[in-house]
């Protein structure tokens, strides 16, 4: 039976990929801080889907044990799907290099050294793969979330590296773009309905694009376009734009 | 936040959280109160604003988790959140189905017991909320009661369009089937009179359901295609069903992807699409096999299909006649449709069974849904509806109105007085509130 890990087992992506990977029969391991506090996840995934879940505890930040975290992986999972992730106004993180320090290292830290630690675990194994749900906030460096985009930017960077590295070895790794996603992290703001995906829906990206072997994949197409016009203009007058 | 329900009328301003769990429930009950009532919300199917508050709107859907199942009585235990269509996806194949079904699987649990939806069979197994063993139902305190049916507040909440309080969680019996499919029968009858002999004469089949050509006149006036059906047992199906009797062949969605011009619909494209539809199913008229999906929900095969309304959005006008008073009411309300030249594209007539409950909808007798794309003709037809609708002694289901005034609604529903008055001695009105309830003045 295929195993998937995910990291970021709480968040609504996460779990929404979970269920989707479980439809297809993998035994799932739900990695998160607290994790028994995830046993009605549990509960319900294997109700439903007759399959098999760990609940794994896992921070993201504790890099000091992830090396412990993923050779105790009881199996060594066949795809790895990272939705680790945090993202405070810009305001607070300009105005505190604590919250600022926190974003940098969620998005982009954390979730990077786990994938990292995995990537060495598949390559000597010889597969599997590896997918980081970034954002299409890091395309480009905007005003009002640059702490957040940055971040991404890296995390986003890391996982082309890590993609060009192993493309030899058997071991596929998946960039996610979603554009604005109705989950926890969004609650509360006003989010345009057609640029706005369901966790349903991303976890349908990522599933693709495990089993089809896709590279970058923005969830929805419109956000291709949108964010290719947005790189595309120019320095001089980006500068000066309010978006 | 703007929320609006399935026909996209009215459209709600409210503050929308969503509940992962009884503690966030607990919290946004916590803040309601006569400035800010809530409601709860399921998958807004329903088409009014029965699921939206201009307080708080408590979405449910991702408390969506299932809890236990015994596969020995078909006891599904789950979250409130929990669509039918997770059920069917997660048990069918193990051989169980929902009891009771709406004509869309895309209904949360919390949604069904709170309208106390109907399916093809009422006349012959009830409502839902018949195959409700229990319920936990938040209160305007964030205290959690487990309500069973002998719980004066199970009846009221049953039925009660949220406004008794916030399903968490519901323990629902399904029943054992043979096969994905089912056996159908459809008859064409020529007139009024004749489809209503044909549901009195079937009262034995478990589904029953007619589409009704409501623009029909003279001598054809209730003309319909009455449908009949049952789940296949085993030596109902081929070879090949045989070998994988819970399989269907998958089938792909269509969606409708925006709002079509409002005019793309008018009498004649409706008028013709009526005549083929009944040509055709006449033609087609026999037994056959059909599954699941394409009996049950032929319309969920098309997403959003309520955009082809346009942004005006559509009106359901469903309402029941005792039965003694059915075909004269039916009569005259064909007559009344036919004389507005207003099109029903989708006109559904049911009989039922009895009343469960305290205020659930359902009554002996039968039931009519209309939709009408929403302009003044077709306001002005539901007003000369709602005369017909009491003089004949009918009643309104909640789940569809968008539009009915409080007068009206207490003079065809005087269980809706004591509703009202439950609710104010129990302290629930300054809480619990949707732009309808405020509407009704329930
Ligand atoms: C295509 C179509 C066909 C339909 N066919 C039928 C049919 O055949 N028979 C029938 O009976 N109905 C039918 N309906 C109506 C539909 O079944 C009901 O409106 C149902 O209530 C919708 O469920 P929902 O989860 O979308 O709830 P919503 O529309 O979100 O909410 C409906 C009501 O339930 C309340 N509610 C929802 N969740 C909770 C909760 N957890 N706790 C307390 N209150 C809650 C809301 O406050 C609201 O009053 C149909 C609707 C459509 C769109
Ligand atoms: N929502 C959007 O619009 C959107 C758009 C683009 C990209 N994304 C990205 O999608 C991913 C998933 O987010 P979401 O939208 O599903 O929101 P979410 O529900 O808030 O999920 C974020 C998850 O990250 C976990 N997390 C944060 N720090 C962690 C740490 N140090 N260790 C372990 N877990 C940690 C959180 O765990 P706890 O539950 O323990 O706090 C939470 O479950 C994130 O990377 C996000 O940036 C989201």
């Amino acid at each position: 039976m295929k195993t998937a890990l995910i990291l970021g087992g709480r968040s609504d992506i996460g779990l929404a990929a979970a269920h989707r990977f479980a439809a297809e029969g993998y035994a799932i391991q739900l990695a998160a801080r607290n994790s028994a506090t995830l046993e009605g996840d549990k509960a319900d995934l294997e109700l439903r889907h007759k399959i098999e879940v760990q609940l794994l505890d896992y921070d993201a930040l504790d890099t000091a044990v992830l090396r412990g975290f993923v050779d105790a992986l009881q199996p060594l999972p066949d795809v790895a799907i990272c939705a680790v992730g945090t993202m405070e106004t810009q305001a607070d993180a300009e105005a505190d290099p604590l919250l600022a320090e926190l974003t940098i290292r969620s998005n982009f830290e954390g979730p990077a050294q786990t994938l990292g630690l995995l990537a060495n675990a598949f390559a000597s194994r010889g597969s599997g793969t590896l997918i980081g749900v970034s954002s299409v906030a890091g395309d480009r460096g905007r005003a009002t979330n640059y702490i957040y985009g940055s971040a991404k930017a890296g995390f986003t960077a890391y996982l082309s590296g890590l993609r060009n590295r192993l493309a030899g070895q058997g071991v596929h790794v998946a960039t996610i773009l979603p554009g604005f996603v109705d989950t926890k992290m969004t609650e509360g703001m006003e989010l345009p309905g057609k640029l706005t995906a369901s966790p349903e829906e991303v976890a349908e990206a990522i599933w693709k694009a495990h089993e089809k072997r896709r590279n970058v994949v923005y969830v929805k197409p419109i956000w291709r376009v949108i964010m290719a016009i947005i790189r595309n203009i120019p320095e001089q007058v980006f500068k000066r734009m309010k978006i | 936040m703007i929320v609006e329900g399935w026909g996209r009328f009215p459209r709600t301003r409210t503050t929308l959280r969503h509940a992962r769990g009884e503690d966030d429930a607990r919290r946004a009950v916590a803040q309601s109160g006569l400035i800010n009532p809530l409601i709860a919300r399921g998958n807004g199917r329903a088409y009014g604003d029965s699921a939206a508050s201009p307080g708080t709107t408590l979405a449910m859907r991702r408390m969506g988790r299932m809890i236990a199942f015994d596969a020995t009585t078909g006891l599904l235990e789950a979250e409130a959140g929990v669509l039918l269509a997770d059920v069917i996806a997660a048990f069918l194949p193990r051989g169980w189905f929902p009891a009771v079904t709406p004509g869309t699987k895309f209904v949360t649990l919390g949604g069904a017991i709170a309208a106390d939806v109907h399916g093809k069979n009422h006349h012959h197994d009830g409502s839902f909320c018949d195959f409700v063993d229990w319920i936990d139902l938040m209160g305007p305190d964030g205290e959690v009661q487990r309500l069973g049916p002998n719980s004066p507040l199970f009846q009221w909440t049953r039925g009660g369009m949220g406004l008794t309080g916030v399903i968490l969680r519901a323990a629902i019996r399904l029943i054992p089937v043979e096969s994905a499919w089912i056996r159908q029968r459809v008859v064409a009858t020529g007139s009024l009179a004749e489809t209503m002999a044909c549901f009195e004469e079937s009262l034995d089949a478990p589904y029953s359901v007619a589409w009704i050509d409501c623009l029909a006149t003279g001598a054809q006036r209730g003309r319909s295609l009455v449908m009949l059906g049952e789940h296949a047992t085993r030596d109902m199906l081929g070879p090949e069903q045989r070998a994988r009797p819970y399989e269907i062949p998958r089938k792909g969605t269509k969606t409708v992807p925006f709002s079509a011009p409002g005019v793309s619909l008018n009498r004649y494209s409706v008028g013709a699409f009526n005549a083929l539809y009944y040509a055709r199913g006449k033609a087609g008229a026999g037994t056959s096999l059909v599954d699941w999906d394409s009996y049950f929900y032929p319309l969920d095969a098309i997403l959003h299909w309520n955009r082809i309304y346009g942004r005006k959005g559509l009106i359901q006008y469903q309402t029941v006649l005792p039965l003694d008073r059915s075909e004269a009411g039916l009569t005259a309300m064909l007559d009344a449709i036919a004389a507005s030249g207003q099109g029903a594209f989708l006109s559904v007539l049911k009989r039922m069974g009895p009343q469960g409950g305290n205020i659930s909808f359902p009554m002996e007798g039968y039931t009519l849904a209309m939709d009408f794309p929403r302009s003044a003709n077709a306001l002005a037809l539901c007003d000369r509806l709602d005369k017909i609708t009491l003089d004949h002694g009918g009643r309104y289901y909640l789940a569809k109105d968008s539009r009915l005034t409080p007068n009206t609604l207490r003079a065809a529903d005087p269980r809706m007085g004591a509703f009202h008055d439950m609710r104010a001695r129990e302290g629930l009105t300054p809480h619990l509130a949707s732009a309808q309830s405020q509407r009704l003045q329930l």
